[in-house]
């Protein structure tokens, strides 16, 4: 048995992954993951932790410690084990800020964060996005294939941040999952513009909103119930990089993104690219799906005092996501000699807009100097900063890194307005160092 | 037969009689229901369903060991059975030990679950999940901006 799991434990390793593989281990219930687990996870022990497990004797017998579980759910999403679990069921997952030091994004590097279970079947041969909804002329039904011939195909690099990133940071804290920086990607999207799907269906001209329906089911198993269905206004959906994507990276969209369909909309909080599309709904008012009503994706229209409950009335839905950056080399905790120059690299983002300055502080913000910036390589896409940083003498120090929008607009350095979910904590990120 | 006999006859054979048209009235009415109030029925049977939910069933001792219960950040105390009773079937125990609030929040929090996700009404089981929550789970106080944890490393 310890052979075939050795294989088993390899393949996973090399990223070789059979689709119904996956598929089989990924969404299934938490008993059948676990016997699964069980059966890999004795053999994967050394490999994990790079070390024997000293009580080993002492460890119940067929007790599996929780974070080798979760290396093993990590590695059977493709994911890299060094990634933090937030939360398994549903998953959400967190990059470690210095993973994503890649411009484009890998897969196994790229945050998730799921509302409901992943599909546990999915088949792509009778798989069809419907679009319907009051506002459009006809109810229309596409293949995959269809979509794939039928439209012009184009690809965009698009910056999907997580409405809530940064959560962790707010006091008094706010409810849901308390990320730390890295609910954050930039990966190559490919698919067709939304807006040429929208044409050949023909929608009327009351349609102000599109709402997204995905596969994937309601933790509580309700099949009456969606775990989420957000969306777009129309402006959005009709802009030229609104994607209704089959590809991530040049491969087929990872399961736990999306596969085989997603409606990709970049600079918006990531919840609005709904995953495992199905159906699209052209609809003549707000859309109204679940996670759509107020607190979700929401913030106070009036500035709140922290802690204070905010009446419905007062909440506007989250559009565009604010400026915001994040170092990405080196990793926290540094040390390294006086003299060296240090290379400090990362990206920076602002939703709708572009970044058109990042500067760097290591005196707690008293002076900053500026970072050289690149253009983004299409509009949406994170930009990469870099600058070479001399040390006057020993000691501690933090690097702090804060982006400016083309509308002046900078990260603040503290935590910024209270909210009830607490969302678009966009404070500079830092690293430390140490000179010795 | 004397006259009282054939009277508390008399009066026996009505309330029987009686008790039949009752029975008959009942039975048309139940037949009227099922035939054309259905969904009134099953919101019945859902409702003692749900109430059922909320007791304190085993909880099963192979998936929660002591070491796993630790592991997910659980602390054992008053109430946790009932919190893994209620509170993993749907999500993660992870999404109960990453949040923190005060009484009155962790209150909010389940009364959005019941409003929007389709949770149980937890009806005398509140008051000690909720007790369990607010004194394992309160919130910290903390500044505008945390010290940075570090875990140092030479650079290549």
């Amino acid at each position: 048995m310890s052979q075939k799991a050795s294989n088993s434990t390899s393949s996973l390793d090399k990223g070789i992954l059979n689709l119904n593989f996956q598929y089989s281990i990924v969404p299934s219930v938490k008993k059948e993951r676990r016997a699964f687990i069980k059966k890999i996870s004795m053999a994967s022990l050394a490999s994990a932790l790079g070390a024997e497990i000293v009580f080993a004797g002492n460890m119940p017998k067929g007790y599996v410690p929780v974070f080798l579980e979760e290396q093993d759910s990590l590695k059977s999403m493709g994911k890299d084990p060094a990634l933090k679990v937030l939360n398994d069921r549903p998953w959400n997952v967190e990059t470690p800020i210095h993973l994503l030091d890649e411009k484009v994004t890998p897969a196994e590097k790229m945050f998730v964060r799921n509302n409901g279970l992943i599909p546990e079947k999915i088949e792509t041969s009778s798989w069809t996005l419907t679009i319907r909804g009051e506002s459009v002329n006809q109810e229309k039904s596409y293949t995959l294939d269809e979509l794939k011939s039928k439209f012009k195909t184009h690809t965009y690099q698009l910056t999907l941040e997580c409405g809530g990133n940064g959560r962790g940071e707010f006091y008094p804290p706010a409810e849901g999952n308390q990320w730390g920086q890295g609910a954050v990607s930039c990966a190559q999207w490919t698919g067709i513009r939304l807006k040429d799907l929208l044409d050949d269906v023909g929608i009327k001209k009351d349609a102000v909103y599109i709402g997204y329906h995905g596969a994937d089911s309601h933790l509580s198993g309700d099949p009456g119930k969606e775990s989420i269905s957000r969306g777009i206004p129309i402006a959005k959906a009709m802009q030229e990089e609104t994607l209704v994507a089959f590809q991530m990276n040049g491969k087929d969209i990872p399961l736990a993104h999306g596969y085989p369909l997603r409606l990709v909309a970049g600079g918006y909080p990531a919840s609005v690219s709904g995953k495992w599309l199905k159906a699209l709904s052209v609809r003549n008012k707000t859309h109204d799906g679940s996670k759509m009503e107020s607190p979700s994706y929401r913030v106070p229209i009036e500035p709140v005092e922290p802690g204070e409950r905010t009446p419905d009335e007062n909440m506007r839905i989250i559009e565009s996501m604010p400026v915001k950056s994040i170092i990405t080399f080196p990793k926290s905790g540094a040390e390294f000699p006086l003299g060296r120059n240090l290379e400090i690299r990362g990206h920076a983002w602002a939703g709708e807009e572009e970044v058109n300055q990042v500067a760097y502080s290591i005196d707690f913000g008293s002076t900053w100097q500026s970072c050289r910036l690149e253009k983004p390589v299409n509009r949406f896409a994170w930009q990469h900063f870099q600058a070479q940083i001399k040390f006057p003498k020993k000691g501690y120090y933090e690097v702090w890194a804060m982006a400016t929008d083309n509308k002046g607009r900078s990260q603040p350095m503290v935590v910024p307005g209270w909210n009830p979910k607490g969302y678009l904590n966009n404070a500079c990120h830092r690293i430390a160092v140490k000179v010795s | 037969m004397r006259e009282q006999d054939i009277r508390k006859l008399i009066t026996a054979i009505s309330a029987l009689g009686l008790l039949m048209v009752v029975m008959v009235v009942a039975a048309i009415s139940f037949v009227l229901l099922v035939q054309y109030q259905p969904e009134t029925l099953s919101r019945w049977f859902s409702k003692t369903k749900k109430e059922t939910t909320a007791e304190v069933a085993p909880v099963d001792e192979d998936e929660w060991t002591a070491e796993r219960i630790e592991e997910v950040g659980l602390v054992q105390g008053e109430g946790l059975q009932l919190v893994l009773t209620n509170c993993t079937n749907c999500h993660s125990a992870k999404l109960v030990t990453q949040n923190r609030f005060t009484r009155e929040g962790w209150i909010q929090v389940i009364q959005w679950m019941q409003d929007t996700q389709g949770f149980w009404d937890l009806g005398p089981y509140e008051e000690p999940i909720v007790d369990y929550l607010s004194t394992h789970f309160a919130p910290e106080a903390r500044g505008r901006r945390m010290p940075l944890e570090v875990e140092w490393y030479s650079l290549e």
